[in-house]
């Protein structure tokens, strides 16, 4: 148990550091542009608004909150301690709404819609590889090109797809937001059941974009996992095929749960462009929404927020990977 | 060398991608050589025209007339031009605001349908329920249907200084033109886009920019992560350290992020197709930097090398002729992933906004935004937004065959 713990330990360690340089880079990044950038977002406040009482209120908090006349390090410093607070100031477009306010509003939807699709989507992806890798023949020769293909149209191409299809001509599912427009967000049925109805179009448009990239590599993996010794020497001692294929499962899965860590952060960058097609109002339409209208504050902020994610999927990843593979096990127990 | 390529070039999947890849590249190449015409001519005076070919319709009565033995009764008239659509929504209406029963109506009889809209329709009924666009329609549909019932053909007038007309031709219900004889038409395959340009012309010159910022975003990482790789893999000790831990810092930073902070900071100005493919490769080199080192450290301590080192060749040349021979094969697979990956991301960003902010050339990511920004996939204009979709997979389609294919060749194990 010692040894587990000083894995984590490192793990979560390590994690932290990157969060901070992910934070600095977040800090550090706009400002390093040419030009003074700050004055640019000043000047950049003005184009998002009309309302000139709003303008000058803004200006007025944000020369005080970026400290625009201090040194560089006392600046990180006043950003570090906002965002600590979750006060990342007023939105530019939004206003007067909060930043915090409108990032946490659509973290919520984003969470939901991508967390499960891109696990089922893995799940998915893992299980027709091996069955493609086991069975072979006509079933591979099919799904494979099949797969390949899709996994190669963009998520955004298969968000737009699904929407033409299923949305526009067959009417099937709604096109745009995450429920009814003439509803307003309650704990109802009627409620929870158009939320449902508009889940589903960008859920499979993630779910196949997912599946494609994960069979292909589970399959390979599996191919690979097939030819090895081991598997041989099981079908020599006359083990039962059902539990070859288990280990054989197991064994290929490993390396995907890493390639699932590796690949999170560009899926999830698909998922947020995805998002966009669908007008759902999760973090990837905020976005859009926050570059279209210059909104500094508002981009800042839902980078922030989409690193955090990926670093505690990836974190959670990597503890998941700790227990089930054998290896890290034994190395902890030397 | 040349048995490695021949070696190559019997992988069917390799053969495959690249057969696809070549025949986009010389379409790129060749496509402008025929046609000259600038890409992003604004030719269409509106957005989304219909793919097909448009002929000058003063040209087309100015030109020969052919009379052809058609029938021109009413009857076979009626039901050559009204479609199946206009049909319904014509039932439709004389049901909810015609008080015609359902049982009476016959839509494959279009004689006794427009016999009956002639009867009960009127604009001035109490349409409730009915938007203000779907009453203009039914209206115009109306003036159609006049239209189609009068029978003596259309005349052609001229009007002179006075404002009197005069009668100039009469354009009978048989009489066809050869679309030959026309001097002006033009033909649109895939019509155009929110701008009135060609999709087509606009789409070829798209796939050249969108697979130049691939491969320039490609070269760039592959370049950076070869040289990390490398420096990392072969020298170890402290510098080892240090790359594999930004390395690893930036394959858990998602690149997705840094690619939208740094393209929104260098700001809508400055940011070309060059800038953008610049910015791409410097984010995305790490994938490459661990496959490279993890292959160098295998090498490190083969015979070959230590005897290059014994013979007190210097450190570049070692590299040079030691190492890099080995992993050409990854260099070249991880480019190419990278050359689609970079293509990916561009369309990505651009989807956002971010994509280059450029209007004298096109992107596949510029296209898909402003298809999208203009809603082209809710008002059924599929040319704009489908061949785009479809191009960016070919092209990711084709790369990754090669690669696959590739891998096969160089690592025997993954052999079928």
């Amino acid at each position: 148990m010692k040894g587990f713990r000083k894995y984590y330990g490192q793990k979560i360690i390590w994690y932290l550091i990157t969060f901070v340089i992910a934070v600095f880079l977040n800090f550090i990044l706009p400002r390093l542009m040419p030009g003074d950038p700050t004055s640019a977002i000043m000047s950049k406040v003005a184009v998002g608004m009309t309302d000139t009482t709003a303008i000058q209120k803004v200006m007025a908090e944000y020369s005080a909150k970026f400290g625009l006349d201090q040194p560089m390090y006392i600046q990180f410093f006043n950003f570090v301690k906002n965002a600590v607070k979750l006060d990342f100031g007023v939105s530019f477009t939004q206003y007067p709404r909060t930043v915090s306010d409108i990032v946490f509003s659509s973290f919520g939807w984003t969470l939901a819609l991508q967390l499960p699709a891109i696990i089922v989507g893995w799940i998915l992806g893992n299980v027709l590889g091996a069955i493609a890798a086991y069975i072979r023949g006509v079933f591979d020769k099919v799904i494979l090109p099949v797969c390949m293909f899709i996994s190669n149209i963009p998520t955004f191409g298969l968000a737009i797809i699904l929407l033409v299809v299923f949305g526009v001509n067959l009417k099937w599912f709604p096109t745009s937001g995450a429920y009814g427009f003439d509803l307003i967000p309650n704990a109802s049925l009627e409620f929870y059941a158009s939320v449902l109805h508009h889940y589903w179009l960008p859920f499979f448009s993630i779910v196949l974009a997912a599946i494609g990239g994960q069979a292909i590599g589970m399959r390979s993996m599996s191919i690979y996992e097939l030819n090895a010794d081991y598997v041989k020497y099981s079908r020599f001692l006359g083990i039962k095929d059902r539990k070859i294929v288990g280990y054989v499962f197991r064994n290929a899965m490993l390396p995907q749960i890493t390639g699932l860590a590796m690949s999170l952060g560009t899926m999830m960058g698909g998922a947020l462009v995805a998002e966009t097609i669908f007008s759902y109002p999760g973090l990837g339409s905020t976005l859009l929404s926050a570059v279209t209208g210059q909104d500094y504050p508002l981009i800042s902020a839902c980078t922030l927020m989409i690193t955090i994610m990926v670093l505690l999927a990836n974190l959670f990843v990597e503890i998941i990977y700790g227990l089930i593979d054998p290896r890290i096990k034994a190395a902890q127990q030397d | 060398m040349l048995n490695t390529i021949k070696q190559v070039f019997h992988s069917p999947k390799f053969v495959t991608g690249f057969v696809i890849f070549m025949v986009m590249l010389l379409t790129i190449i060749i496509y402008p050589i025929i046609v000259t015409a600038d890409p992003l001519e604004m030719i269409g005076n509106g957005n989304f025209f219909k793919p097909g070919t448009y002929v000058n319709t003063s040209e087309t009565i100015s030109a020969k007339q052919y009379t052809f033995n058609v029938d021109v009764s009413q009857a076979s008239k009626l039901d050559r031009q009204l479609d199946d659509t206009q049909r319904t929504k014509m039932a439709d209406w004389l049901v909810r605001f015609g008080g015609v029963d359902e049982s009476e109506i016959d839509t494959s009889d279009s004689v006794a349908l427009v016999e009956l809209w002639k009867n009960n329709y009127s604009k001035d009924v109490d349409q409730t329920g009915l938007i203000a666009a779907d009453k203009k329609y039914f209206v115009r549909l109306d003036t159609k249907i006049d239209a189609m019932l009068a029978s003596s053909g259309i005349i052609i007038a001229q009007k002179d200084e006075e404002g009197t007309l005069s009668e100039q031709s009469t354009v009978e219900d048989n009489s066809y033109v050869n679309i030959n004889d026309l001097q002006t038409s033009r033909t649109l395959i895939l019509g155009t886009d929110n701008f009135g340009r060609d999709t087509l012309t606009e789409l070829v010159s798209a796939a050249k920019n969108s697979l130049k910022i691939g491969l320039i975003a490609g070269s760039i990482a592959t370049v950076i992560g070869l040289v990390l790789g490398l420096l990392s893999g072969y020298l170890g000790g402290i510098i080892d350290n240090i790359i594999t831990f930004v390395t690893n810092l930036f394959t858990v930073i998602p690149s997705f992020v840094l690619l939208v902070l740094i393209s929104y900071s260098v700001g809508q100005g400055s940011r070309g197709i060059y800038l953008v493919a610049i910015i791409i490769g410097c984010t995305s080199w790490t994938w490459t930097t661990r496959s490279v080192r993890s292959q160098v450290i295998s090498l490190r301590n083969r015979d070959h090398v230590n005897l290059s080192k014994l013979s007190g060749h210097s450190l570049f040349r070692i590299i040079m002729t030691d190492i890099l021979p080995y992993i050409a094969s990854y260099v070249v697979m991880a480019l190419i992933l990278q050359i689609s990956s970079g293509i990916l991301s561009e369309a990505q960003l651009s989807m956002l906004g971010l994509g280059p902010a450029t209007t004298e050339s096109a992107t596949l990511g510029l296209m898909m935004n402003w298809a999208t920004l203009y809603s082209a996939h809710l008002n059924g204009s599929w040319w704009a937004y489908f061949p785009v979709i479809f191009t960016v997979a070919l092209i990711a389609f084709s790369l990754n065959l090669m690669n696959t294919g590739l891998d096969q060749v160089f690592n025997p194990q993954l052999r079928d």
